[in-house]
């Protein structure tokens, strides 16, 4: 059976798709960035264009308040070096 | 050979006889024991699906995005820095992005506003993500209103809503023509949210991101590699969400192997007494107990992985939902076709079987070990 699922699976992934292509469309003609999952905060709406203290934007001793806030992790790229603090 | 097999048969035969002896105590088990292996893969195959789905869309983002940043937020950036961007070397087109974002206080959800570039809006109108219309109860040619950045109310109408299977990416959207947006934050028109760049090579993105940097101090280049990079990231299976709800999982797994592992009813150890004083020899019972254990493990395996793939296939993982939804009032209906691979299904198997098959030898062999009499007494 679990054989079945995985052909299934397979033939499902490589057939046409109308709807992801029709996704695919839409977000190469507005030029999207993010996907609509979490409406709730705007670092959360577009976590790819969140700035740099996004959490803590209202001020800096706010603590993170929203529930997917906590769920997802910063994105890498605001994670990284900018250089030594000396 | 065929002795051996034959032998092999018969073992396995006394290990199902014996578990159905104790079918009320396997059963409970075995129940359990497909509830984690559901869950651990639900999370498994929706998290990889999301993933897959997102780097594939994604593809389609802007090649760079240049953002102002003032005091470390983002600011609106001037129309005129579009024209230093241009003089650099390498940059094919650059363009102005209106966006931004709408609280709308009849439903208590955020609107993300958006004027496309192709002027498909006519002013007046607008066109709306599925997850609007269903929270406003709105359908096209109907009149939403909006309050504008000095209080005044603006009605729109909607002149097309995006069609359910768009709702991964246009939900809480809504496209509106430039004079409308402007009108509606009162946004000056030398300014915009953000700048796109296109380049005419993607391989010297790095080095025209810097060269932007340099010319234009108080800006960040967004490159759609990190977008790209960030949802990996949000949806790999170390991060966020995932190792919370996997981490309860494999602690709950971690105590069913322990409880096994710690030792033996007395009955089992009587069990395996007489086996021994019967002629059965320890290799026997340790092969009877790692029958036994792979029995359970897969009769839970098998099942939980396929009722894990219905419950993303067929319900977009509805349970998960709950945790996903978070604050959001507007939560888009989304169906995402699982991503099935054979490496996550081998890492499942070795997470969820072996563990447990393991951790069944190593008090069997114990009691074992044991002499037949004393264990009998």
């Amino acid at each position: 059976m679990l054989g079945v699922v995985f052909i299934r699976n397979a033939v499902e992934r490589n057939g046409p798709d109308p709807a992801r292509q029709a996704r695919r469309e839409l977000v190469q003609r507005h030029g999207l960035t993010d996907l609509c999952l979490f409406t709730e905060a705007r670092y959360t709406r577009h976590p790819s264009q969140a700035d740099f203290h996004a959490p803590f934007q209202d001020s800096p001793l706010a603590l993170e308040y929203f529930p997917s806030g906590s769920l997802m992790p910063p994105p890498p790229a605001l994670k990284k070096n900018h250089g030594r603090p000396d | 050979m065929g002795a051996r097999i034959e032998r092999q048969k018969n073992i396995l035969d006394y290990t199902l006889a014996a578990l159905l002896r104790r079918k009320r105590k396997n059963a409970v088990l075995v129940l359990v024991y497909t509830l984690i292996v559901f869950l651990l893969a639900s999370v498994v195959f929706f998290s990889r699906s999301l993933q897959r789905e997102a780097a594939d869309l994604l593809q389609g983002a802007p090649e760079m995005i240049v953002q102002r940043q003032v005091a470390g937020r983002h600011e609106l950036i001037p129309l005129a820095y579009l024209e230093k961007i241009k003089k650099i070397r390498g940059v094919q087109a650059a363009r102005g992005r209106l966006w931004g974002y709408y609280y709308d206080p009849v439903v208590g959800a955020n609107y993300t506003l958006l004027v496309p570039e192709s002027r498909e809006v006519a002013p007046g109108t607008m066109a709306v993500g599925e997850g609007l219309a269903r929270l406003r109860l709105s359908a096209v040619g109907d009149d939403i209103e909006f309050r504008t950045h000095d209080g005044s109310l603006k009605e729109l109408k909607i002149a097309r809503i995006f069609p359910a299977e768009l709702g991964l990416v246009s939900s809480d959207l809504v496209l509106v023509a430039e004079e409308d947006f402007r009108g509606l934050f009162g946004m000056p028109r030398e300014l915009v949210t953000d700048l796109a760049v296109q380049v005419r090579n993607p391989k010297e993105l790095p080095t025209i991101a810097y060269k932007i940097a340099e010319a234009l101090p108080d800006t960040r280049q967004i490159l759609r590699e990190e977008i790209l990079r960030t949802y990996d990231a949000v949806f790999n299976w170390r991060g966020g969400i995932l190792i919370a709800i996997l981490s309860g999982s494999v602690l709950a797994f971690i105590l069913l192997a322990w409880d096994k592992a710690s030792g033996m009813s007395m009955e089992e150890r009587r069990e395996i007494g007489v086996l021994k004083a019967i002629g059965w020899e320890t290799a026997d019972v340790i092969q009877m107990k790692c029958w036994e254990g792979l029995a359970i493990s897969l009769t839970a395996f098998l099942p939980g992985v396929l009722l894990a793939y219905a419950h993303v296939a067929l319900t977009s993982a509805g349970l998960f939902e709950p945790v996903l939804k978070g604050w959001a009032v507007l939560y888009p209906h989304f169906s995402i076709k699982p991503y099935l691979d054979v490496s996550q299904v081998a890492a499942l198997f070795f997470l969820a079987v072996v563990p447990y098959t393991v951790a069944t030898i190593i008090p069997s062999w114990r009691a074992a070990i044991v002499d037949p009499d004393a264990v009998m007494r």
